[in-house]
């Protein structure tokens, strides 16, 4: 497979891959690196959002 | 029966689609959804409930990003469930092909058809990309989870 990096289009059997990932209330974070003899070449991130922005409607009594 | 306060349900998803005006209000060319669109900000930023607009002040630059972001597809109607309206994107917000090497932590979702206002602020743990894509998806778009919630 090929993978985009700063030098272009390289095989991946060229580089070396590391993933991780968080999760906290917020969001889950992924990750994927390549790395060309320890550079970092290519890094993509995925955030999945678990929490939104709420807003409360209210009506206020009157008097 | 008996009479209860509330904040009327439907007038909460009104408000996510222009229905009602209290003030001075804009005049639309349709009755079209508006464009949405979506921009980063460097973790040194400040965008918080403050802010009333896009700004570029703050905002990431690097290869492959184009100031004011990307367009955010709003292809499900705003919805209402018990009390609460919301709405979701309908897609997962991405940014390909980018290197950003200043870390950045938040996204600004704003109204490109209304002058750039600002309509919310999310933000994540701080992030750098190198030659690589920057994806945001979406939670549930239900009344417990949608991204933009009136409750």
């Amino acid at each position: 497979m090929m993978i985009t990096t700063t030098k272009g289009d390289m095989d991946e059997s060229l580089l070396q891959k590391s993933v991780g990932s968080t999760e906290s209330d917020k969001e889950i974070i992924s990750w994927v690196e390549y790395r060309l003899d320890d550079e970092l070449v290519h890094r993509s991130v995925h955030v999945v959002l678990k929490q939104n922005v709420a807003a409360d409607g209210v009506a206020a009594a009157i008097g | 029966m008996a009479n209860t306060q509330a904040m009327c349900t439907s007038f909460k998803g009104e408000l996510l689609t222009g229905t009602h005006n209290f003030g001075t209000g804009v005049v639309r060319a349709s009755t079209a959804t508006d464009t949405f669109k979506a921009a980063l900000y460097l973790a040194t930023a400040t965008i918080n409930a403050s802010t009333t607009a896009y700004t570029a002040t703050g905002e990431v630059s690097g290869t492959g990003y184009s100031a004011g972001g990307v367009t955010v597809t709003f292809g499900t109607a705003p919805s209402t469930s018990g009390t609460t309206a919301f709405v979701t994107p309908s897609a997962s917000i991405t940014y390909s092909s980018v290197t950003l090497s200043t870390a950045f932590d938040c996204v600004l979702i704003y109204n490109s058809t209304q002058s750039n206002k600002a309509v919310s602020v999310h933000t994540f743990g701080s992030q750098t990309v190198t030659a690589g894509t920057f994806t945001l998806t979406m939670p549930t778009n239900d009344a417990s989870t949608g991204l933009i919630r009136l409750a």
